[in-house]
């Protein structure tokens, strides 16, 4: 089976959900590995280095800021003359909308957020959860390519064999612009709940400490200051319930649940977090979920695999402390 | 400025949504509801009504009952609805609709704008919006928090996990609307009363001129996933720290770090 790999890249930086497709594909055969963009030298050396046998770059002015129009003609394009049965991408914003785009292009099917996937000849059986995860379903792509995207973290990432190479191809960009990056903000810094292995969240919770005598949001700072060093400890990223985004504690990029993020982690820690269905279907795959709530009565607790009730802001500092001590840091 | 807002109804977030002995997906009698996702288009489509003048025209996929869906998006504001029914759209896939979406827009005709929600809860793909922009061949703008118009152009913020990116594009153009637009208005009293006695037309493949499509995804399995029996065990202790050390232990013990 002919196997492509589109690397998804933010400015260059690759998501770690593009190198476990890579891995998926190599247990396939032998893997061709797509990066698109300008300047993505060390993307294409990576992707050599995390198992592709051959990497078509397209190196072009036109793609240094991400657009889907543009990247979906090139990436059609190529699809069209080199015919691959199957493209895998990781699962991103940016890879929904390309890999539906190609669809569209090449007379095909897109399925998205595969958690997992059967294979028999060059036909490929996915499995993906519809209804919020509620149902299972198996479904196949009749046409060619099979544009299939994985949900991140459901995939073993393979080991870098640092200065592997392979066959490298140089490719034009289509020119197919039709619109303008402006500008950009980081300030919500490279939030990628959906990669992070441990996720450590904050909910309506966070707000409440009358004893600091601050308003909802300075105390809301503070809840998610701890949540963040115990986060930190392990070696894990910040996530947030809806209400403390909507309650302005945290930017929209860091939520987990159904208009947020599906993560699904190795170790979930819900700190002042209810547990609305809402959220719950977003977090419910983590491996091992722990769960901290003034409340005994909160619905998260039905979910987690142990549970603490008492105050976020006693006991978190105390996890951070009993944690840090024990994993040495 | 004319919008179309794109909708569908699914059901409740609450509906416990499962698969039957016989292989069918029920939720029971849990409410059918227009895509909470949905609500963020009909929103942002009112906010640029609002900014701009013009209409708002809801346009669904789906069988008689989803009237609802509709109504709930007139009762918010939008300005006339259509629905498009059709037995031959049964087996669709994204594809599929969205052809079928593209189709329907330019008989609506005239539209500046097509918004979406990001994906619905049912499917949960998210492909349909990008795809309806390609077959349409307008610009694509997911992810939508902010829209600015002005003159024949679009300016949007784009929320997306790096941050958030300024993009312009030339109208007409397909937007993707997220939660960063604002909370969606609760249809008014008045609003009611317009949309239970508004008339919706409802288009078959026929009215729209166009074949029924060819699905390339097919359904092979739906199955109910692995019930995980999760018993919590709330551990306790004399004080912060002792409860701190206990839970420490079995977290290291599960091996998941």
């Amino acid at each position: 089976m002919k196997t492509w790999v589109y690397i998804d890249h933010f400015k260059g930086e690759v998501q770690a959900a593009s190198w476990e497709a890579l891995g998926l594909g190599k247990t396939f055969g032998a893997v061709t590995a797509v990066v698109l963009g300008a300047g993505v030298d060390a993307a294409a050396q990576a992707a050599f280095e995390y198992g592709a046998d051959e990497v078509i770059v397209v190196d072009d002015a036109s793609l240094a800021d991400y657009r889907a129009e543009p990247f979906a003609s090139t990436l059609s394009a190529l699809a069209s003359s080199s015919t691959p049965d199957l493209i895998l991408f990781p699962t991103t914003a940016r890879t929904r909308e390309l890999s539906a785009m190609c669809a569209v292009d090449l007379n095909s099917g897109v399925l998205t957020d595969v958690s997992a996937l059967s294979v028999d000849g060059d036909k490929v059986t996915v499995t993906r959860p519809i209804y919020e995860g509620k149902v299972l379903e198996k479904a196949v792509c009749e046409a060619r390519p099979q544009l299939i995207t994985l949900r991140g973290r459901a995939f073993p990432k393979p080991a870098r064999e640092s200065g592997r190479a392979g066959a490298l191809t140089k490719a034009e960009a289509k020119a197919d612009v039709k619109s303008t990056v402006e500008g950009y903000s980081a300030t919500e810094a490279a939030v990628n709940i959906g990669d992070a292995a441990v996720v450590v969240s904050g909910g309506r919770g966070v707000s409440n400490n009358p004893a600091l005598g601050l308003d909802e949001k300075a105390t809301a700072q503070k809840g998610f200051e701890l949540i963040g060093e115990l986060a930190s400890v392990l070696g894990g990223a910040v996530g947030a319930s809806r209400a403390a985004v909507d309650g302005g504690y945290i930017t929209y990029a860091h939520q987990v649940g159904q208009t947020g993020k599906v993560v699904a982690p190795d170790l979930y820690i819900a700190c002042g977090i209810s547990g609305a269905i809402q959220h719950l279907v977003g977090m419910r795959n983590a491996k091992l979920i722990v769960a901290i709530n003034k409340d005994a009565e909160a619905p998260i607790f039905t979910q987690a695999r142990y549970g603490v009730v008492g105050d976020l802001f006693v006991f978190v500092p105390a996890l951070t402390a009993a944690l840090r001590k024990r994993l040495g840091k | 400025m004319k919008i179309i807002a794109c909708i569908k109804q699914v059901p409740d977030s609450e509906a416990k949504v499962k698969v039957t002995e016989n292989g069918q997906v029920t939720w029971g009698d849990a409410p059918l509801v227009i895509n909470p996702f949905d609500e963020y288009a009909v929103e942002g489509a009112l906010q640029q009504k609002e900014a701009n003048g013009g209409t708002v025209t809801a346009l669904c996929i789906g069988p008689e009952s989803a009237r609802e869906a509709l109504k709930h998006a007139l009762a918010m504001g939008a300005d006339e609805a259509v629905l498009v029914s059709d037995t031959a759209l049964d087996d669709i896939d994204s594809l599929g609709a969205a052809r079928v979406l593209a189709a329907a827009v330019n008989k609506i005709g005239g539209a500046d704008m097509v918004m979406f929600g990001r994906q619905t809860l049912d499917n949960g793909a998210g492909v349909t919006p990008p795809q309806t922009a390609r077959v349409l061949g307008w610009p694509m703008l997911g992810w939508v928090g902010q829209i600015k118009v002005e003159g024949g152009s679009v300016t949007v913020e784009r929320v997306l996990e790096e941050g958030r990116q300024t993009v312009k594009a030339n109208l007409p153009a397909v937007l993707s609307i997220v939660q960063s637009i604002g909370e969606p208005r609760y249809p008014s009293f008045m609003g009611i009363r317009k949309a239970s006695k508004a008339a919706i037309p409802v288009w078959s493949l026929g009215d729209l001129g166009i074949d029924a499509p060819a699905a390339a995804v097919k359904r092979v399995e739906i199955s109910n996933p692995p019930v995980v029996e999760t018993v919590c065990e709330i551990i306790t202790g004399e004080t912060p720290e002792a409860i701190a050390e206990t839970l420490a232990e079995k977290i290291l013990a599960e091996k998941v770090l």
